[in-house]
């Protein structure tokens, strides 16, 4: 549905996007996620025709955005960075001249506009003027404008930014409804929504794109060391020494005691698994093992290590052998 | 055609919701309420004295006394006012941020250029019926002649036309709502003086100067005389001005 290849855009001598690929398949959300100044923005504005990209090509539904703007336009609803509102227009007006330039035909606009105002919740604010909105409503009427034509795909910069906590949840909750008859393109800082949200990340940084996945499988693919959680009840005894002695074991964090025994951090080097290993030496001993699972990075800290990694990511491309997604740092990490 | 048409619509209601409809309009009917008085006025002396000289009073030609000089006077109004009315065309939008929401809809630069041309043309016309109501009046002094007074009223339209087109190129090029104004003023004050200076310049250099002064232009259409060559200039002059505006929309995309 949404094809980016090799898309360049530079300000000048600064390339704010780098040769960022990827695609989109028809109905499936895809997070983008990046920090300041990233290229997220410019992305969306050269897959909705507002900036022509400096190189590469960029398609919706088919059509290339340079050379057929207005059926790219057609089928796209977006919602801009600052909700692009008229001051002097109160909501409903402003839906309206929305639903005018999109060729809505007149007799379904009413009607279109009411649906589309009740599933943003900016109903009781539809007669107010846009210069008068809090930023929560600012970015709903944005939200409102960017679906109401029914497009097919819809390309939202930071959509939950701004909202109370209520509001986040909802609109979280009516991008996913609406993920099913619309490919949706969604940009955020805020890492759970991407896990809560997307079926697809990508991560991009200083205009590259550093990672490509779905939030599972990068949370699952970074695990070059595993973090193994234990809830054991030692009887006293400090367990550091036993589980250090338990082979493939790369260090060990032993909390304090508590009424439910204590809670241990056992990091393995890569790619053993020390589980059943470490059963055994809690057992034999006579504790008792309460709980014990894999603790997975968050994405959060995946985020972190994809994007401040960046300098080192540049010398591992280099070099000559394979370049898999499995980071020395996160072994350098586990040692610590 | 119905995106230009919902685009000038937009434009027309936003000029009357901010208070820039209001000042143009009502500056506009002060400063030519103040000419109309005037040049009645010289029209009522002149006319008493002719009638002291014999002849009568009906002998006075409204339309050379009275009518002729009151549109040159618009003319001028015009080029101090509707700078104004076009400033905000584009800078405003690109202040905003909304231009980002046109130029992401399914409108062609075109339609968004002509929507705006035709929004600020339309309050234009307004301003322009607002002293047809005081031409009237003249009927009741004497008997102008309805003919010459719809060709003076064709060539204002002409000319706003083009400080128009003007006004959206030079607010297409700046996010400032001032500069655009003041650049825009510039500009027609310079097209203006150019029509002084073609008469001390030389016999070609004064041909090319005042062809080019937009309202050496607009005397015959004062006279009642419709010539095509000067209608032809005009209409050139307003498409050549929403073509540039085309370009400079355009080359903005380009450099981001
Ligand atoms: N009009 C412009 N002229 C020059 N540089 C620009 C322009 N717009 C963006 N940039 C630069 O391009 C880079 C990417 O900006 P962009 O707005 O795409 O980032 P972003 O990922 O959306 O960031 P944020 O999370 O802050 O919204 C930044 O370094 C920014 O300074
Ligand atoms: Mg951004």
């Amino acid at each position: 549905m949404i094809e980016v290849q090799h898309v360049t855009k530079r300000y000048g001598p600064v390339a704010a996007v780098d040769d960022v690929s990827f695609r989109v398949e028809a109905g499936q959300i895809l997070g983008f996620l990046g920090p300041n100044g990233a290229g997220k923005t410019t992305t969306m504005r050269v897959l909705t025709g507002y900036l022509p990209p400096t190189e590469g090509t960029a398609t919706i539904a088919g059509f290339d955005v340079l050379e057929e703007p207005i059926e790219v336009k057609r089928r796209t609803g977006y919602l801009p960075e600052s909700p692009p509102l008229y001051p002097d227009m109160t909501v409903r007006e402003y839906l309206t001249f929305i639903a005018r330039i999109n060729r809505l035909p007149a007799a379904e606009r009413p009607s279109r506009i009411d649906r589309v105002m009740e599933r943003t919740s900016v109903g009781d604010v539809a007669d107010r003027h846009c210069s008068k909105l809090s930023k929560g409503y600012r970015q709903r009427v944005g939200l409102a404008q960017a679906i109401l034509h029914n497009p097919d795909v819809l390309i939202l910069d930071e959509p939950t930014a701004g909202l109370d906590p209520k509001q986040i949840i909802e609109t979280r909750e009516l991008i996913k409804e609406l993920a099913g008859d619309h490919t949706i393109i969604l940009s955020t800082h805020i890492l759970p929504e991407v896990a809560q949200t997307c079926e697809r990340v990508v991560i991009i940084n200083k205009g590259r794109v550093v990672a490509e996945d779905s939030p599972d499988n990068l949370t699952g693919r970074l695990h070059g060391a595993v973090t193994i959680q234990l809830q054991v009840d030692t009887l006293g005894a400090d367990p550091t020494g036993t589980l250090q002695a338990v082979p493939g074991v790369a260090s060990v964090n032993v909390g304090e005691p508590g009424s439910d025994g204590r809670t241990v951090e056992v990091q393995s080097a890569q790619d053993v698994d020390v589980r059943r290993d470490i059963a055994n030496a809690v057992v034999s001993n006579g504790w008792g093992l309460l709980e014990m699972r894999r603790a997975r990075l968050s994405l959060e800290e995946i985020f972190l290590q994809l994007t401040t990694a960046e300098d080192e990511a540049g010398e591992e491309t280099s070099a000559p052998d394979e370049e898999t997604e499995e980071p020395a740092p996160a072994t350098e990490s586990a040692d610590e | 055609m119905s995106n230009i048409l919902a685009i000038a619509h937009r434009e027309l209601r936003s000029y009357f919701v901010s208070p820039i409809a209001y000042v143009v309009v009502g500056l506009f009917a002060l400063l030519y309420g103040y000419f109309y008085v005037a040049s009645l006025a010289f029209m009522v002396q002149f006319s008493s004295q002719a009638g002291m000289f014999g002849g009568g009073p009906q002998t006075v030609n409204v339309n050379e006394f009275m009518i002729r000089p009151l549109l040159s006077n618009t003319a001028i109004i015009l080029l101090f006012i509707l700078p104004f009315l076009t400033a905000r065309a584009y800078a405003e939008e690109k202040r905003s941020g909304t231009i980002e929401l046109l130029l992401t809809s399914p409108l062609s630069d075109m339609e968004i250029i002509l929507g705006k041309f035709f929004g600020a043309f339309a309050l234009f016309l307004l301003m322009l019926a607002v002293t047809a109501v005081h031409m009237g009046i003249l009927f009741w002094y004497g008997e102008p002649e309805l003919g010459s007074i719809l060709t003076g009223y064709l060539g204002l339209a002409l000319m706003g036309g083009s400080f128009i087109a003007l006004g959206l190129l030079v607010s297409s090029a700046t996010r400032n709502q001032v500069v655009a104004g003041v650049g825009t003023f510039s500009l027609l004050l310079l097209f203006w003086v150019l029509s002084w200076m073609s008469d001390s310049a030389g016999p070609t250099a004064g041909a090319i100067l005042s062809y080019l002064s937009i309202l050496e232009h607009f005397d015959d259409f004062s006279k009642g005389v419709i010539d095509t060559a000067h209608v032809t200039y005009y209409l050139s002059f307003i498409a050549f001005g929403l073509f540039l505006t085309a370009k400079s929309v355009d080359s903005e995309r380009w450099r981001g």
